[in-house]
């Protein structure tokens, strides 16, 4: 299997870069305090599929999928249900295991691992350290409901990161401030609003300051009045950090706000991408243009 | 017949041992079936193998074959190459593995009701495994599964006169050997009784706590 990435990084090299030999400073334009959230953000490819393919039984749902995402990027898959867009989060967030191809995270693999110079299915270990930074938004939220919305936030910082629970808990209530829901902190999860609900889990996700978010359309299971205040804090986000997002949605304004690439998927494959301008307005592929007319 | 309170008043001592040995065993057989069918039901779960089948095999003989046998079975033949136990031991052990193999296919449905995205947003989380037992999907299932455990406590208590065959005398165990000596009968009324004043109120607990843990 071939691994000729552009990316000059070593496969083993330590998951939080120290910075100096690599990016001798942090990149331009993001401002010191958020630093954190993107250390790397250097345009190097960041997230590489290499001729993935899922299949469930005897459906092919992604075929021979080649993509690259590089730091900092903000990306919509669009495209029909079926099409793949939701499997590629998934196999992202490790939640399915392909069955062909591999796929890279910073220039590790988060399928695989190497040993005794051969690639074999990444163990528990290895998948886990990768998966560190990746985080997910869900579509129904998946909100831990036996607990306030404080601890669905420290849980994993502390259990994972090791952080104690001062920290953890100073850093989700900056996160709640952040979402907009200081007041609730203290509240279970069924008695907040869907809307309330999904900015709690943005902030969940946020809190183990992942390189990379992945959106599943998150938006979906909302009530059509509580989409705006969920999308406000996502582009709140997209405009403010570097974190790259990797986002599935049926909102297109708000793909077209917040991307700096459009993936239209089509049978499992990338049939045309572009900037959001280009590919809203004047796609090339006549599949594409099919699909937004029948959307927007 | 007639019924006669000085029998009664020579029952009582003997009456009040026998609820003492009913009510240990019923709690501390309660104890185990509650953390052994636990067990159970998370080996069954194990990618292990070597782990899942074992576990199913016993808990499936355990759970398909008589108590009585498995009393019988306790007290006679392991000592003959394993410990020795009195009789309330043994009988607190053979209920409470024989009552897990329930417990655990209660606790196997309430971990299974446990919705998946739970687990899924467990790994996107990165939670350590014991960490996603622990923290989030063993307090929704059991929530869910306390009143279907509190009725086998009440079905444990009508099961406990069975460890009297092997000498642990509860309740029922000390009224059939008062009436075969005094040839009364009294002390059986006495016994049946005893059992409508534990076991009602326990089921109206544990109605209560369906009414507050399973919305």
């Amino acid at each position: 299997m071939s691994n000729d990435t552009p990316n000059p990084a070593p496969e083993d090299k330590p998951q939080t870069p120290e910075g100096k030999p690599q990016t001798p400073e942090a990149a331009p334009g993001v401002p010191e305090a958020l630093a954190h959230v993107n250390p790397k953000v250097d345009g190097s490819e960041l997230i590489r599929f290499d001729r993935v393919t899922k299949r469930f039984g005897d459906h092919v749902v992604l075929d021979d999928l080649e993509f690259t995402v590089a730091s900092g990027k903000h990306v919509t898959l669009i495209g029909p249900s079926g099409s793949g867009k939701t499997t590629i989060l998934r196999l992202l967030m490790t939640l399915l295991k392909p069955d062909e191809g591999t796929i890279s995270v910073g220039g590790r693999y988060l399928t695989h691992e190497e040993r005794n110079g051969k690639l074999v299915p990444a163990g528990e270990k290895h998948i886990r350290e990768v998966r560190k930074n990746i985080g997910m938004v869900f579509q129904q939220f998946n909100l831990f409901p036996n607990m306030r919305v404080l601890r669905n936030i420290t849980e994993a910082p502390v259990h994972v990161l090791g952080l104690s629970k001062e920290e953890a808990e100073e850093r989700a209530r900056e996160l709640l401030e952040l979402v907009g829901l200081t007041e609730h902190v203290d509240k279970y999860p069924s008695q907040l609003s869907g809307g309330q609900q999904q900015r709690v889990a943005i902030a969940r996700a946020l809190a183990m300051r992942p390189q990379v978010l992945l959106l599943d359309e998150v938006t979906s299971a909302l009530d059509p009045e509580l989409v705006a205040g969920v999308l406000d804090v996502l582009r709140d986000i997209a405009h403010t950090t570097d974190i790259t997002m990797l986002c599935v949605t049926h909102e297109m304004n708000f793909a077209r706000d917040i991307s700096d690439d459009v993936l239209m998927f089509n049978e499992g494959r990338v049939i045309e991408s572009g900037s959001p301008e280009k590919m809203f307005n004047d796609p090339d592929h006549p599949r594409t243009r099919e699909f937004l007319s029948a959307v927007l | 017949m007639n019924w006669d309170w000085d029998v009664v008043a020579d029952f009582m001592p003997r009456f009040w041992d026998g609820v003492l040995v009913t009510l240990q065993a019923l709690v501390l057989g309660s104890l185990l079936a509650f953390s052994l069918g636990l067990v159970w039901a998370i080996a069954q779960r194990s990618k292990v193998k070597l782990i899942r089948w074992p576990v199913v095999g016993i808990t499936e003989f355990i759970r398909n074959t008589p108590l009585l046998v498995q009393l019988f079975f306790l007290f006679y033949v392991v000592p003959e190459w394993g410990p020795s136990m009195s009789p309330l031991v043994t009988g607190v052990i053979g209920l409470g593995l024989h009552y897990s193999t329930y417990t655990a296919e209660v606790y196997r449905a309430g971990i299974d009701g446990v919705p998946v995205g739970q687990w899924e947003a467990a790994t996107a989380l990165s939670l350590p495994r014991t960490r996603t037992w622990t923290a989030v999907i063993l307090p929704q299932a059991i929530r869910r599964v306390v009143p279907a455990l509190g009725n086998y406590v009440v079905a444990m208590l009508k099961d406990s006169p069975m460890i009297a065959v092997i000498g642990a005398f509860e309740m029922l165990g000390e009224a059939r050997a008062f009436s075969n000596e005094t040839f009364t009968f009294e002390a059986y009324t006495i016994v049946g009784i005893a059992f409508i004043v534990i076991a009602y109120p326990a089921s109206l607990l544990i109605r209560a706590m369906e009414r507050r843990l399973v919305k």
